[in-house]
């Protein structure tokens, strides 16, 4: 059966059909998302727009379902970016459709650069919602600064849509580097490698992108020229061996491409960086591929269908998301009861008809 | 400033309550008396004071639960305070309030460079933080000027920022764990070593909500290495425009330097007879900080003063030692002390888009003059946070109420113009009844909903933020 869609133009029009909903919704942006629960659809295609972009000010304001394309391409002809590198999930998911700046933030996306630059949440200036009593609310703003009443904006990041539908996103932008380069060195050992990328990222060289992936270390560094020779000759002294290579993983790294060809579940394990290093010794004994990103505070991994990755990693992790494939336990990290219970009266809140992404 | 009329009731029954709190903590972490009271009565925003009914000082997470659950129990008003430097009133208490404070928690519980993280009691200062680490070569990034004095739980209340925070953030951006106590005394755990959350993330509504949703005692702070060294240029404009435009410039050039703060003619003059600091005599001034290895910084340097050029400045100081980049810092880091030797003042916190800079010191350079009262301004230009300090003289009756009219009026042309009330030092008492010029009844409304859930009987700093008459049905 094809359900409706709706696709409002405005915030009022959002509003109103929130208010006379009596069915709950899948909210969709792009819709590149894995598995939509066959509610309703509710279209952000209709909220969409740069509204706002000043490169001296490095600010952005754009409607919830303007396409990442779109604004890719505008900050790039400017010399600008989303510095936290925000996944497309196309290829491991194998959806297609043009991934919105709404999914990105109720997502929370952030690649490899999370080291450096943090998620989505830490550039995230201001934002617009409606909530699920129909509620148009706006909070934060469109300044760089910015401590005015409860940081509600910030919830909305990772909240994958539960507390309302965003129509309105303000992000803070940077330059585009005037270089990237990579470099590389061949370590088996997850132990060994993390402890080699600890020490380049405790370096003072603003290394920005630090994984162990198909058993090498790889590093990134990004800046003015002159500036990236010379921080690329003070880490190889650090690491002797560490190269400059000339390739750019670091596109696939952050999009899990490499786990894109198979089958097998994907998880992503946000952890301890040193507990990176110690799950993936522990994973790999028991045959799950292993790639580590964050300096191992982020692991990969792809594993047998059904695999109860979370009791595997004996406590060793903070939260893991099942991205890819089903099993008995939950797609999401269960919360502590304390938190769980706040986060669902703050649910219930927002959207006290059960609306949204349930 | 209007409080709530504190409750008759819980006053009446002082002693009782202040034996029950003995009860649950050992006696030695209460202060009942009239002279130990008075260090509690007000925070930086000294223009208002109030004795509180008691102050607890726990030793412990588990004594601020016990304090917590009591006061909920028995229906009393909390107000967690740290080091109480706060600006906009936030650990003013009100008189049938007991003060929780966190001065006794300064442990250091973990520092693991290997993780980049360490772990603290949340009463420790912000400096001591980043001294604890510094002879290993590490800091904890944000730097409010009042780091001497404040605390981390305090610069978690409010969100705090600093100089350097147009490169590395505000609290928010370095935080990545706490600990923390509800009013029913519930000990709850956000985060931890790790970097994201898997689900709906509490912790950035939990930073900066000026202590109205928990009492928070333990905090995983992200730490750096620190860079190679760091050297400032200062540039001298004949207007503030012009230096505007500067710092527009140089962003868009790719080049994000660690700040770029901006000082008036007012300022200047003011802090060079404070500090002689050898500031050329011009309208505007803009010390400019950048990063990285000797050859890096020599680099960027010069971007920087090719980009000031075209603007024909004044001059341009390069900082070529140590020794030069403490004489330029020197006004700037003096400038606060400055006015206060030459004059009482109020100290603004607005943000507004940088494009809207010459418009708005146009704009108060009008509003000076109407209300007869100078303005120095000081601020962060690189992120638009501005520091306008309106002198006035405390002891010239009326002086205080027009400064604080004239205050006003600035930060509504900081929202007029596209910004906020606030960029980092709260709204506590101060600028909660302005609030409704930023928000309208439903953003309010859509706030409170997240005290709601946390206290919901609002005994926890429940006169701050929210304009009294938006937060007066819950409060009853
Ligand atoms: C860690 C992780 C966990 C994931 N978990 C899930 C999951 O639990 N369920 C799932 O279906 N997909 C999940 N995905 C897949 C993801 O949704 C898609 O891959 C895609 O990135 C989203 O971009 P999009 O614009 O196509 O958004 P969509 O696929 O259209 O939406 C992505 C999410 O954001 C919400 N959303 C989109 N726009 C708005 C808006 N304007 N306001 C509020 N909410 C909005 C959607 O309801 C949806 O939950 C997950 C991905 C990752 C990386
Ligand atoms: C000279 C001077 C310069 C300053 N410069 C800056 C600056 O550059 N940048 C900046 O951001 N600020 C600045 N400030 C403002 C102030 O120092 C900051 O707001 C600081 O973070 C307050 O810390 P504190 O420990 O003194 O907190 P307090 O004043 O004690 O409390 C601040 C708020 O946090 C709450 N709070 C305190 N402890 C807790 C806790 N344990 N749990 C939950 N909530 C709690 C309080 O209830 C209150 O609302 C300056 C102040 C002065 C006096």
């Amino acid at each position: 059966m094809t359900q409706t869609t709706f696709t409002p133009t405005t915030e009022e029009e959002l509003s109103d059909i929130i208010a006379s909903a009596s069915a709950p919704f899948d909210i969709v942006g792009g819709g590149t998302r894995h598995t939509p629960a066959g509610h309703q659809r509710l279209s952000t295609a209709g909220l969409s727009g740069v509204r706002l972009y000043e490169p001296g000010a490095l600010t952005l304001v754009a409607g919830a379902g303007t396409t990442m394309a779109e604004i890719n391409a505008l900050l790039a002809d400017n010399g600008q970016r989303l510095p936290f590198e925000p996944m497309d999930h196309r290829a491991v998911l194998g959806t297609s459709g043009e991934p919105t700046l709404g999914g990105m933030v109720a997502l929370n996306h952030c690649g490899p650069r999370r080291v450096q630059a943090g998620s989505a949440r830490d550039m995230l200036l201001g934002l617009r919602f409606v909530d699920g009593s129909g509620r148009i609310v706006k909070n934060g703003g469109r300044v760089m600064k910015n401590v005015t009443g409860y940081d509600i904006a910030r919830l909305h990041c990772g909240a994958r849509g539960k507390l309302g539908v965003m129509t309105e996103i303000s992000l803070k932008v940077l330059p585009l580097p005037e270089r990237t380069a990579t470099m590389a060195l061949a370590e088996p050992s997850p132990i060994a490698a993390v402890a080699a990328l600890s020490k380049a990222l405790g370096s003072p060289f603003e290394v920005n992108g630090a994984a162990w992936h198909q058993g090498r270390i790889l590093l990134r560094i990004e800046g003015f020229n002159d500036s990236v020779s010379y921080r690329a000759d003070q880490l190889s002294r650090l690491l002797p061996g560490l190269t400059l290579v000339d390739e750019n993983p670091w596109d696939d790294l952050r999009d899990a491409r490499f786990a894109a060809t198979s089958d097998r579940d994907i998880w992503r394990v946000s952890l301890r960086a040193s507990n990176g290093a110690k799950a993936a010794e522990r994973l790999m004994g028991m045959g799950v591929d292993v790639t580590l990103d964050w300096g191992g505070a982020l692991l990969w991994a792809s594993t047998d269908n059904g695999f109860d990755l979370r009791s595997a990693l004996g406590g060793l992790h903070g939260h893991a998301t099942r991205l890819r494939g089903a099993g008995d336990t939950p797609a999401l990290e269960p919360a502590a009861d304390g938190v769980a219970q706040l986060t669902s009266a703050l649910q219930k809140a927002y959207d006290p008809r059960g609306l949204f992404n349930r | 400033m209007d409080m709530p009329i504190p409750s008759a009731e819980i006053l009446s029954r002082r002693a009782d309550h202040i034996a029950a709190l003995k009860s649950v903590v050992p006696a030695d972490r209460v202060i009942e008396d009239v002279i130990g009271l008075r260090a509690y009565e007000c925070d930086a925003l000294t223009a208002y004071r109030c004795t509180p009914l008691a102050v607890v000082l726990p030793c412990n997470t588990e004594e601020v639960a016990a304090v917590l659950k009591l006061c909920h129990d028995r229906g009393i008003p909390v107000v967690p305070r740290g080091a109480g430097t706060s600006l906009a009133g936030g650990s003013l208490p009100t008189a049938d309030a007991v003060v929780v404070g966190v001065a006794r928690l300064t442990d250091v519980l973990e520092v693991d460079y290997d993780d980049r993280i360490m772990r603290i009691q949340t009463g420790r200062t912000n400096l001591s933080v980043t001294a604890a680490i510094e002879e290993d070569g590490w800091f904890y990034a944000p730097d409010p000027s009042s780091q001497l004095a404040c605390a981390i739980s305090g610069n978690i209340g409010m969100n705090s920022g600093g100089a350097h925070c147009l490169k590395y953030g505000v609290t928010v951006n370095n935080l990545l764990g706490l600990r923390m106590v509800l009013m029913d005394g519930t000990i709850i755990d956000l985060g931890g070593a790790h970097m994201d959350a898997g689900d709906i993330d509490l912790l950035p509504v939990v930073c900066g909500a000026e202590g109205q949703l928990s009492i928070v005692t333990e905090a995983t702070l992200r730490i750096l290495p620190k860079p190679e060294g760091a050297r400032p240029v200062m540039v001298a404009f004949g207007s503030s425009a012009v230096a505007g435009a500067c710092v527009s410039d140089i962003i868009k050039a790719g080049i994000v330097p660690v700040a770029i703060e901006f000082m008036d003619r007012p300022c200047i003059e003011a802090c060079e007879a404070f500090a002689k600091a050898g500031y050329p005599d011009c309208e505007a001034l803009l010390i400019i900080e950048v990063e990285g290895s000797d050859r890096e910084i020599d680099h960027q340097l010069a971007l920087i003063r090719e980009i000031a050029e075209r603007h024909n400045p004044d001059e341009i100081r390069e900082s070529r030692s140590a020794d030069e980049s403490a004489r330029i810092w020197l006004g700037r880091k003096s400038a606060f002390g400055a006015m206060g030797q030459i004059n009482d003042y109020m100290c603004l916190d607005g943000t507004i888009p940088v494009s809207e800079l010459p418009y708005v010191l146009e704009r108060i350079g009008e509003l000076s003059k109407e209300y007869g009262l100078g303005v120095a301004n000081v601020f962060h230009a690189g992120d638009g946070n501005m520091h306008p300090l309106i002198l006035f003289d405390a002891n010239k009756p009326g002086d205080l109420q027009r400064c604080e009219a004239m205050g006003a009026d600035i930060l509504r042309l900081c929202i007029e113009v596209g910004g906020c009330l606030t960029g980092e030092h709260g709204v506590g008492i101060e600028k909660r009844d302005l609030m409704h010029a930023q928000f309208n009844a439903q953003d309010l409304e859509a706030q409170m909903i997240v005290k709601d859930v946390f206290d919901p009987k609002w005994l926890l700093n429940a006169a701050k933020v929210f304009p009294l008459d938006a937060s007066e049905a819950r409060r009853a």
